[in-house]
């Protein structure tokens, strides 16, 4: 990295010009945060409010009340999506489609880019750019046809046919984030492997995979939340019981004209954010790697 | 090139793992293959049949997409997609690349702020669309909290407001997505020649004028990326308006991705919900194609120059 006391932008100026303008930054970026952290203090306080609380002072506002109990009545009999098993159901859901669309997604995108950056063959680019392709497909192209699939499969209104939708969509993602990362595995490597009789599998095995976590971590947190935000299939191909968190989390902000439960929904939408939120603040660096690398190359 | 052949000699078992690679490819590729083109092709048939409730495979012409333009409620949708674009690109832009400055400063505790801006990003658009309209709402949100203050005339009702609505989609979104841009921002202001600066400041030149005239014209590529991927997320816009306003009030806020759905599944009629997709994924290849174009040029142009 650079020396970063040349990049200091105050570097000159008289110490309190300069304090005072580190303040300033500092004073800016707190407003900022304010913006960003409101709407998730917001959720967390009411999820503790009493409903007689929220209703008499609004949603914004210092909590006078305080209890856990709206949480397990979230987890377990709130009413949403036409059951009331509580929101519980639709969290194992959305882990019974996340986590094997993921792992299966990302294990494909895997052997896919060894192939693509490795053993090129004629045409291999031209593969490449088609299966890139499928990053950028609107989810509204597919509807119909996935739903007339899906429906001859036997898979309409299934987690395996989620799981089926997002493993397809997801090799493109996958295929790309992990060719572009073995193309920076020197040949040298592989040659060197073959000349000493190596074979296909023996060196994704012994040379490439020991080389891969950095891009698999990025891999899977994507993956995974990306599927687990999902919200157009899940909510197209699946209904009552079998959708994911996603899909059921929108009856609650479309039942306009009943009453609403502030608090048991501000726990059910809490428990809906917390998989991949949970995964961003333990794996932020690989978040943020994955981010800018899918966006600049 | 990787490949090679192998020596005559070869037994069938070595010419035939001499296909491994792309045996291997294989599946993936007839999956996209089937995903991309023939899902896409399958829409554009339906969108050009007579397909209504149920899927009619006669060729009817251009019947759905005349239909789609004579319509209303998709005037509205792509009007409204216009302003909740341009709005929502350049504010995002913006309040990221301010963000990434005030971050570059040698802040404290950097981590702790970029954490604070990225997270809305690992978070659905339908959590963040719910979280909102409560904070939107007159009667429970940010109105209530401001009259309770004491100031009881505070009106904030935009969410209710057929004019007024879709500035709340705006200021979610830009919520939503500003610690992305900022995110890439970063990583390019990041990366520019210290050299650069350093010679600027030696100069006597100020900060703000080294900003303007030297940093920001050599991260433009990064401009460039960050809007193009931000008028995607916008054209694909679905979630994050059904739960925040569900298109409303009345019709107000609806956006295409909206619209296609509506037609296809509430309505039954699936030759116009399909010329209304391909006039989003049109939407989107008139802005990833020239930004294709253009980053191919460049890679040539680098190559040409070593």
């Amino acid at each position: 990295m650079a020396d970063l006391a040349v990049h200091d932008p105050l570097a000159g100026a008289g110490t309190w010009r300069r304090t005072r303008a580190r303040l300033g930054v500092h004073l800016a970026l707190g407003a900022f945060a304010l913006y960003y952290l409101v709407p998730f203090a917001v959720v967390v306080l009411n999820s503790f409010r009493s409903l007689d609380d929220i209703g008499r002072h609004g949603l914004l506002a210092i909590p006078t009340s305080f209890s856990v109990a709206h949480w397990a009545t979230t987890w377990n009999t709130l009413c949403v999506s036409g059951g009331c098993a509580g929101i519980a159901p639709f969290f194992w859901n959305s882990l019974e489609m996340a986590i094997p669309a993921t792992l299966i997604s990302t294990a494909f995108g895997a052997v896919n880019g060894y192939v693509l950056s490795k053993w090129r063959f004629p045409g291999s680019e031209a593969l490449f750019l088609l299966i890139t392709l499928g990053v950028f497909m609107p989810g509204q192209m597919v509807l119909l046809p996935w739903a007339i699939t899906l429906g001859h499969l036997g898979l309409s209104n299934s987690i395996a046919g989620l799981v089926l939708i997002h493993c397809v969509q997801g090799l493109s993602f996958t295929t790309l984030f992990c060719r572009n990362y073995y193309i920076n595995i020197p040949d040298e490597l592989i040659r060197a492997a073959r000349i000493d009789g190596a074979g296909f599998w023996r060196i994704f095995r012994r040379i490439v995979l020991p080389l891969s976590p950095p891009i698999l971590i990025v891999t899977v947190i994507w993956q995974f939340t990306g599927i687990w935000n999902e919200f157009l299939f899940g909510v197209t191909f699946s209904s009552g019981t079998h959708q994911p968190i996603t899909a059921a989390l929108i009856g609650l902000s479309a039942a306009g004209t009943s009453v609403h439960q502030y608090n048991v929904e501000s726990a059910a939408v809490l428990i809906g954010a917390a998989p991949p939120l949970l995964i961003y603040l333990l794996g932020g660096r690989y978040f943020v790697r994955g981010l800018t690398q899918g966006a600049v190359k | 090139m990787q490949y090679a052949p192998s020596p005559p000699s070869a037994r069938p078992r070595r010419s035939l793992a001499r296909f491994l690679p792309q045996a291997v490819l294989a599946p993936s590729l007839a999956a996209t293959f089937l995903y991309v083109v023939v899902f896409a092709l399958w829409s554009v048939w339906i969108a050009l049949s007579n397909s209504t409730l149920l899927p009619d495979y006669s060729y009817a012409g251009f019947i759905h997409f005349a239909e789609l333009w004579r319509n209303h409620r998709w005037t509205i949708a792509y009007t409204n997609l216009f302003l909740f674009g341009t709005l929502y690109v350049i504010g995002a832009t913006l309040l990221g690349l301010l963000l990434a400055i005030l971050i570059d400063q040698r802040v404290r505790a950097e981590a702790l702020w970029r954490t604070i801006f990225l997270y809305p990003l690992a978070i659905s658009f339908v959590v963040t669309g719910t979280v909102w309209r409560w904070i939107f709402n007159p009667t429970s949100g940010v109105q209530q909290l401001v009259r309770d203050l004491g100031w009881a005339g505070f009106t904030f009702d935009w969410i209710v407001r057929r004019d007024l609505a879709i500035y709340t989609v705006v200021i979610t979104g830009i919520w939503q997505a500003s610690g992305f841009a900022m995110a890439l921002f970063l990583a390019g202001l990041r990366a520019v020649d210290p050299d650069l600066v350093k010679a600027a400041q030696i100069d006597g030149a100020r900060m703000s004028r080294i900003y303007l005239r030297i940093i920001l014209p050599s991260i433009r590529p990064i401009f460039i990326a960050v809007m193009v991927i931000l008028l995607q997320f916008a054209i694909k816009t679905f979630d994050l308006v059904l739960a925040l306003t569900s298109g409303g009030p009345g019709i107000s806020t609806t956006v295409p991705a909206i619209y296609v759905y509506d037609l296809m599944f509430q309505r039954g009629q699936l030759g116009e919900g399909a010329a209304a997709a391909i006039m989003v994924l049109l939407a989107l290849l008139l802005v990833l194609v020239p930004y294709g174009v253009w980053i191919g040029w460049q890679r040539r142009r680098e190559r040409a120059h070593g």
